[in-house]
């Protein structure tokens, strides 16, 4: 298996504070891998290192693509989804006063081959590529159940389908990993159902490689192959779903220590 | 050497009133986060509140200040409660427009009472002057600093050792964990709008005395130097309003001095200009970072 | 003629364009428009460029500028001195050329270090900016100083006007209506998601701020070649809040509502002139009850677009 990502003794301090230290990851291509831990473990932390919307304080992130490797960390965020990273918000951050279709395009920004002269002007260019776009997107929208929605604000949404938008909006961006944060939150067993089936199903089709975070222990123990655990910042277990339930560290941190 | 000295005199005196004013800006930012454009025209009423009671009621210089500082005050809760407060979780855009409108009307409502002529200031403090070794100080510049500086301490002891003092830190941290602890939010809001506004009031009236005249536009330029010294020092930090406001004050005399007078506000918008693209939290300011 | 350019929306428009040209020309032909008025309506003109390219930083890429005076003042400039070195069209084509270049890199100047700021730091950026150019252009000999510059020639024509202020919708429409005006928009939306979906949102800011400012100093330019005199003093802060006003009444992100507002606050000028302290007053009530009850402005981001028009029709039809 190849790898794809790589993360070296990783470590973000915020002040005194320690939130994520020295974490260590390889993961592979096509994995589908569980982030967890208790709350302010430094999940969410480690998503914004890994999308450069914070520089990490040590470390390395290396993306490995077709035998090549491109050091991450500390890039950017809007680079470092241009090499293909995608994310999902913890607390949906949707275009709100944009259509859904609109959504979906500003995520398409990086494959159109037109310029704000072109625009301004309206070139041909300008029409071929819209046309495009305006196809890719509602080929999307259908792919994702969210086509006869697609003329409606995003703010509009019920919660289920804006957490739904906010994933057809990262696979915009045509992504080689996808990270998802807590995708399954505020979702009834219905809707959980739905959401995991939906991401079995993008993961076969785009050959995408998926991290998610999530509390819920059974979509996790479900869905993913291999599995992190964070606790206080440090990375405390890593294994198979058989493995985690049995790992004495895991139960501890959840569970707390016995007296 | 001397005139050098001599200037740092009156960059001092300027300073002083600047800090006063970018104390109301920086209280105010801290709570609600809010530049309040009208900081500056309370300070322009409360120059000729005192200018309409030492004129027509021949009050002299105290009384004069200390209704100034309650009818600012007065104001300024007031403008908080009426203007601000519907707009209390809309956008930082919605009510920086709606401070700029308040602004307008204070302008605009006092030119049209009072008429758009520049009036000559009452003489409240004695003009007599003294020697320091070669540098003259005037008696004015005196009472200047000195009444700055004693009503910094009193703010600096409301705002660390009363309980409306420590109330107004908690709402500037977390407003709703505030309120779960059962600070009545509204009403610290008002307070700090209320100890801003007493203090842009004060400013109004040295700034009458110093100057000698008053005009219903003259809020808008010093309150624009005094929101700048309150970047300047660190937005939301009490010392840094007065540092910023002491650093503006004198910047703005050297400049005036030694450059040309004609740049003198040109001086403080590129220290803003500076100061943001360099440290944006200002000297003594904190890095707040946003939740992602 | 492209066939994409041939619909019937955008005949609609060209229709609409040439009927108010026509109808506006001959109304001041016959003087029915007389002079007095027609000053107004040259005003409303210049403010609809002023107030749709602010349109374009504020509304539509949520950043909240208040130095829009200074990109006026420096067009009125430019276009000003070198009409007077060369009294025609040529002339003010130059004037025009040297005003985009200036404003051009004054905004980079301004806009690459303070875009990264937020909201209100960025708002009082901007107003020092305005300032520091209106206080050199106070001081310099070529400007010369406070007096201003007198007897520019009167270049600014009707048709000129017109062309220009159609231009001004035009750039910004179609800007908006594109790759990167969504950007934009995705960035007054939510500036962090936008940037986790690939956007470069400094360079977009900096686009959007970049037209806003040739359009102001276009709109300068033909401002300065119409009333003979300009002054720094026309253009401080006040100016900025001026077409701030307009922008607010209308509705932010809305382009309609600026053309609107821009026309509906001119003649509301005209009825209050000889009560230019009573108008303050209303402007800064009406500024701030319109935040408070109506946020989004009188219109709101709604637009009149024939294109959506057609369409729904269209669909009833089907």
């Amino acid at each position: 298996m190849k790898t794809i990502l790589n993360v070296k003794n990783l470590t973000k301090n915020f002040g005194g504070l320690c939130a994520v230290s020295n974490v260590s990851m390889t993961i592979n291509e096509g994995e589908l891998i569980g982030l967890i831990g208790p709350n302010g473990a430094g999940k969410t932390t480690l998503f914004n290192l890994l999308t450069g919307v914070y520089e990490p304080s040590s470390g390395l992130i290396e993306l490995i693509d077709q035998n090549k490797s491109i050091q991450i960390g500390g890039l950017k965020p809007y680079k470092i989804t241009n090499l293909g990273v995608a994310r999902t918000f913890q607390n949906i951050r949707l275009f709100k006063s944009m259509t859904v279709l609109e959504n979906v395009k500003v995520a398409m920004h990086k494959n159109i081959r037109y310029g704000t002269l072109a625009a301004i002007l309206r070139l041909p260019t300008y029409y071929k590529e819209e046309k495009w776009v305006e196809e890719k997107a509602e080929e999307l929208l259908k792919e994702v159940g969210l086509y006869s929605l697609r003329n409606e604000l995003a703010t509009n949404l019920p919660y289920g389908k804006q957490r739904r938008l906010e994933i057809a909006r990262a696979l915009a961006i045509q992504p080689k990993i996808l990270y998802l944060d807590e995708p399954a939150a505020g979702m009834n067993p219905q809707e959980t159902k739905e959401l995991t089936e939906l991401i079995d199903h993008i993961r076969e089709k785009y050959k995408l490689t998926v991290i998610l975070i999530e509390h819920d222990m059974s979509l996790v123990m479900k869905i993913c192959e291999r599995i992190y655990v964070l606790n206080y910042g440090k990375m405390i277990a890593n294994g198979t779903p058989e493995e985690i339930k049995q790992n004495e560290f895991v139960v501890k941190a959840y569970l707390g220590e016995e007296i | 050497m001397t005139a050098f000295l001599q200037q740092l005199v009156n960059g001092l005196s300027l300073g002083s009133i600047y800090a006063l004013i970018a104390l109301g800006y920086t209280m105010v930012y801290g709570i609600i986060k809010l530049i309040n454009f009208a900081h500056g025209d309370v300070y322009m009423l409360g120059a000729y509140c005192a200018f309409l009671i030492t004129t027509y009621c021949g009050l002299g210089f105290i009384p004069a200040l200390f209704i100034s500082m309650i009818f600012c005050g007065v104001v300024g809760v007031l403008i908080e409660r009426i203007a601000y407060k519907p707009l209390r979780h809309a956008t930082r855009i919605t009510a920086l427009i709606t401070a700029i409108g308040v602004s307008y009307v204070l302008e605009y409502a006092t030119q049209y009472i009072m008429g758009s002529e520049v009036r000559t200031y009452p003489k409240l403090l004695t003009s007599a002057s003294f020697h320091l070794g070669p540098v003259t100080i005037t008696m004015q510049q005196v009472y200047i600093f000195v009444i700055t500086v004693i009503l910094m301490v009193v703010l600096q002891f409301i705002v660390q050792k009363t309980k409306m003092g420590r109330a107004m830190r908690a709402v500037s941290v977390d407003e709703d964990a505030a309120r779960l602890m059962g600070i009545d939010v509204d009403k610290t809001i008002s307070f700090t709008f209320l100890l801003g506004s007493a203090l842009a009031g004060v400013a109004g009236v040295l700034v009458g005395i110093y100057y000698n005249s008053i005009n219903p536009l003259m809020g808008m330029t010093p309150g624009l130097k005094a929101f700048i010294a309150a970047v300047f020092g660190g937005i939301g930090s009490i010392p840094g309003a007065m540092i910023g406001g002491l650093f503006i004050g004198i910047a703005e005399t050297m400049v005036t001095a030694y450059g040309s007078s004609l740049y003198k506000d040109a001086i403080v918008y590129i220290i803003l200009i500076l100061i943001l693209i360099l440290k944006p939290a200002g000297l003594l300011g904190k890095n707040v970072r946003e939740k992602v | 003629m492209r066939k994409e350019l041939l619909n019937k929306a955008n005949l609609a428009w060209l229709l609409l364009s040439i009927v108010s040209f026509v109808v506006l020309s001959i109304l001041m032909k016959v003087g029915i428009i007389g002079s007095y008025y027609s000053i107004t309506l040259y005003n409303i003109f210049i403010n609809i460029i002023l107030a749709v390219s602010l349109n374009l930083v504020i509304g539509v890429c949520g950043q909240f500028s208040l130095g829009h005076a200074g990109f006026m003042c420096i067009g009125a400039y430019c276009a000003g001195i070198m009409v007077k070195m060369m009294p025609n069209m040529t002339g003010l084509a130059i004037g025009v050329l040297i005003g985009f270049a200036l404003s051009t890199i004054v905004a980079l100047i301004v806009s690459i270090p303070t875009l990264r700021l937020k909201g209100d730091y960025l708002a009082i950026a901007t107003l020092g900016f305005a300032e520091i150019v209106r206080i050199l252009v106070q001081n310099m000999e070529i400007t010369n100083g406070a007096a201003g510059l007198n007897g520019i020639p009167k270049l600014t024509t009707f048709p000129l006007l017109f062309v220009c202020a159609v231009i001004a919708i035009l750039v910004v429409c179609n800007f908006t209506h594109s790759a990167p005006g969504r950007a934009c928009l995705s960035i007054r939306e939510d500036e962090i998601a936008s940037e986790a979906m690939g956007i470069n949102t400094t360079k977009y800011k900096v686009i959007a701020f970049v037209i806003g400012a040739l359009l102001a100093s276009l709109a300068g330019a033909l401002f300065a070649c119409n009333f003979y005199v300009i002054k720094p003093d026309q253009f401080t802060f006040n100016k900025s809040i001026d077409i701030l006003v307009m922008v607010v009444f209308g509705g932010m992100g809305s382009m309609t509502s600026s053309v609107l507002a821009a026309v509906a606050i001119g003649i509301i000028n005209v009825v209050l002139a000889n009560f230019s302290e009573i108008r303050m007053i209303i402007y800064g009530l009406a500024l701030v009850g319109i935040m408070i009850f109506k946020p989004t402005g009188i219109l709101g981001t709604k637009e009149l677009s024939f294109k959506k028009l057609f369409d729904k029709r269209k669909e009833k039809s089907a």
